[in-house]
């Protein structure tokens, strides 16, 4: 065991498949000498040299296009899209192309490949560094969307995306690259896709959360619980195929459900989660479902701390829901 | 740059069987077209993109691939694959986009793949498979096997995204690939003159640091000859070139397509002046290398064997409703499972499925 931040276990994760895996190649804008803009790549081009980690050029269609290329031809690509918000050029090569290939080619050909982007804000990044896209790539079937939130979590979900036969866009949260740590495992391990984790037990209200807004649910639940409010916390980590019967079973222990998410909120991820619930489990709910979310704006720079749910609208959610 | 030409047969490095075998598959495109274009009018299958006037642009460069190399196909190049080893039934299976089609008739028509012969499943997105095929290239440079990657697209794909990050890519990487481009005058209504504002397609290569020349398209063995020098160079690790096979679409741009709303018959009646099997019918008639009715004859033979495999593909048994939810991901994931046990069952009591149709034990 080592006491890793998120960032560190992202690092350890991809030597950690390098070594045990020889067709494992890590590329993208400045993840070669330089380690990567937050150092996620850091020391790989040193270890495993310029033949499995290197330097692209700055072309985001072409990086996710020629990785869709390499996998279809016998290589792993894990490449690296710098911020999620410059992944935009490469939409059409994850929609279009990954995500479909298994499907139109009936199983003939596919994309077991890994597109890892940091997202989410709290950085003071502005419009342009800051974004939570997940939901445009939930809507595409084909893909698998996973969000860590732990550093055990970061390393154990990125091996396990990198095992995987389907192409998954990893998003890290990179307000928590260097704010949380935690023991990670040495050697190779796997937190299965497609899984919930219980991030804290409680019998009052539920609240679904993934990436960087788990530890803010955390803090907002604690606050609760000094009220006599206890709070059953998941963290969703996979988003794509979501773990829907947890979902379920996690809404009808308490029957009062917030969801929590940094992403504008019309049409966000949250939406699915009320609607999933509002179909399959409204009998059991003694509450409106309540949403906690960035603002239906683009995001902001100066004021971004407003824009982001924090600890006071998520105790204030779980109050109303509970005092419904 | 100079347009490359072999006037006589003399100047090919090809053997006589070798030139028979370039008509009898041009012929095979041509034949095949028609016949679909037949189904298509009579309400038997959807849609048919046309490779006439274009096909000794396809056969003659494919001609130069080796069984290893892959072909990283748009949407005219299904007679190609049928030259290097796609069966003719899968092609029209395809074509029908019924059960025997390998994508499970999830594509619509002219979407062709053929594993056996390397010619992956392409998407109806212009230029996405540039970078593809840079990819996989690159992939067989790292991984050390003789194979080049020739990735073919219009002149409408020179104005794409993957055009450029692709050529790009290649070149800084030294990918062995051949980048095909048949220009076929028109991306749908759109003329290459209104395309770009560089004087020849092939100029593009030098911004991204690689040889590019232009080719008369409708010259089978200039396009073998050029395509052929071209996949050498890439073979030898010495990188990436384009190749612009410059031809002419005689067709619409499908079946849907009306082409004189927006192109001159004189233009069209120039270049059927020019027909690529004509042409290369009349250059082995006078070397003296096919009778004058030969052509008539290789065109019975194809016509016959067209005409068997559509009878068997009329007969296809009917698609299984699981491919709605197979290969979306390597296991059917379970919200996918309740969707279509849902689906199934509804589908079930209005009589559109047998009991229990594929449905998952969930």
């Amino acid at each position: 065991m080592a006491n890793l931040t998120l960032v560190q276990a992202v690092n350890d994760a991809l030597k950690t498949a390098m070594r045990t895996d020889p067709s494992v190649l890590v590329f993208g804008e400045d993840v070669g000498p330089k380690g990567g803009v937050f150092l996620a790549t850091d020391g790989l081009t040193k270890e495993f040299g310029e033949e499995r980690c290197f330097d692209t050029p700055l072309s985001e269609d072409g990086i996710v296009g020629a990785a869709i290329g390499m996998a279809v031809n016998g290589l792993k690509p894990v490449c690296e899209i710098q911020f999620q918000d410059f992944i935009f050029p490469a939409f059409d090569q994850i929609v279009s192309e990954a995500a479909k290939l298994r499907y139109r080619s009936g199983g003939q050909y596919t994309a077991p490949m890994v597109i890892r982007t940091p997202y989410g804000g709290g950085i003071r990044g502005g419009l342009y560094h800051s974004q939570s896209g997940e939901a445009y790539f939930c809507h595409t079937p084909g893909l698998k969307v996973v969000i860590p939130s732990t550093p055990h979590d970061a390393k154990g979900l990125l091996l396990a995306s990198i095992d995987d036969p389907d192409p998954v866009l990893f998003l890290e949260p990179k307000a928590l690259y260097r704010a949380v740590k935690g023991e990670v495992p040495e050697g190779k391990y796997k937190v299965d896709l497609s899984t919930l984790r219980t991030v804290r037990e409680g019998k009052s209200v539920t609240v679904f959360c993934y990436g960087a807004m788990v530890p803010v649910v955390q803090k907002a639940a604690e606050q609760a619980a000094e009220k006599g409010i206890e709070t059953l916390i998941i963290d969703l980590r996979t988003l794509l195929p979501l773990d829907e019967e947890g979902v379920l079973d996690a809404a009808k222990m308490t029957g009062r459900v917030v969801v929590v998410h940094e992403a504008p909120r019309f049409c966000g991820f949250g939406a699915e989660i009320s609607a999933l619930i509002a179909e399959n489990a409204i009998e059991y709910m003694e509450a409106p479902i309540a949403r906690v979310t960035g603002f239906d704006t683009p995001f902001p720079n100066t004021l971004e701390h407003h824009y982001m749910p924090d600890d006071r609208r998520v105790l204030d959610a779980i109050e109303h829901v509970y005092n419904y | 740059m100079a347009v490359k030409s072999k006037k006589n047969v003399s100047g090919s490095e090809l053997t006589d069987e070798q030139h028979v075998a370039l008509l009898r598959h041009m012929l095979a495109v041509r034949c095949t077209d028609e016949r679909m274009l037949k189904l298509q009018r009579s309400g038997r299958i959807g849609f048919v993109g046309t490779a006439k006037g274009i096909e000794g642009a396809i056969i003659g460069s494919a001609y130069a691939l080796k069984p290893q190399d892959w072909l990283w196909s748009g949407l005219r190049e299904g007679g190609a694959a049928v030259m290097r080893g796609l069966p003719l039934s899968e092609y029209i299976a395809q074509m029908y986009c019924n059960s025997n089609d390998t994508a499970k008739g999830r594509q619509m028509c002219n979407h062709f793949q053929h594993k056996g012969s390397h010619y992956p499943s392409w998407s109806s997105v212009i230029g996405t498979q540039i970078p593809h095929g840079v990819g996989a290239a690159f992939a067989a440079k790292r991984r050390r096997l003789d194979e080049v990657h020739a990735i073919y697209f219009g002149d409408g794909a020179t104005s794409s995204n993957g055009f450029h990050s692709g050529m790009n890519l290649a070149a800084v990487w030294k990918a062995p690939c051949v980048f095909v481009c048949v220009d076929n005058g028109w991306a749908i209504s759109v003329c290459s003159a209104k395309q770009t504002a560089a004087e020849k397609f092939a100029d593009k290569a030098v911004a991204y640091g690689m040889p590019g020349v232009t080719v008369d398209g409708n010259d089978v063995l200039a396009c073998h000859a050029a395509v052929q020098e071209a996949l050498e160079r890439a073979r030898a690790g010495e990188g990436p070139s384009l190749v612009v096979l410059e031809t002419y679409r005689m067709m619409g741009h499908s079946s849907s397509d009306d082409p004189t709303r927006y192109r001159d018959d004189k233009e069209v009646a120039a270049w059927a002046a020019k027909d690529p099997i004509d042409r290369f019918e009349k250059l082995l008639i006078a070397a003296g290398t096919i009778a004058k009715d030969t052509r008539a004859q290789l065109e019975a033979e194809l016509y016959t064997q067209i005409d068997a495999e559509i009878h068997v593909q009329e007969a296809a048994p009917k698609m299984a409703l699981r491919t709605l939810v197979d290969d979306v991901y390597a296991e059917v994931p379970r919200h996918l499972q309740r969707q279509y046990n849902n689906f199934i069952a509804v589908a079930e009591r209005l009589g559109h499925a047998t009991p229990g149709d594929g449905a998952f034990p969930l």
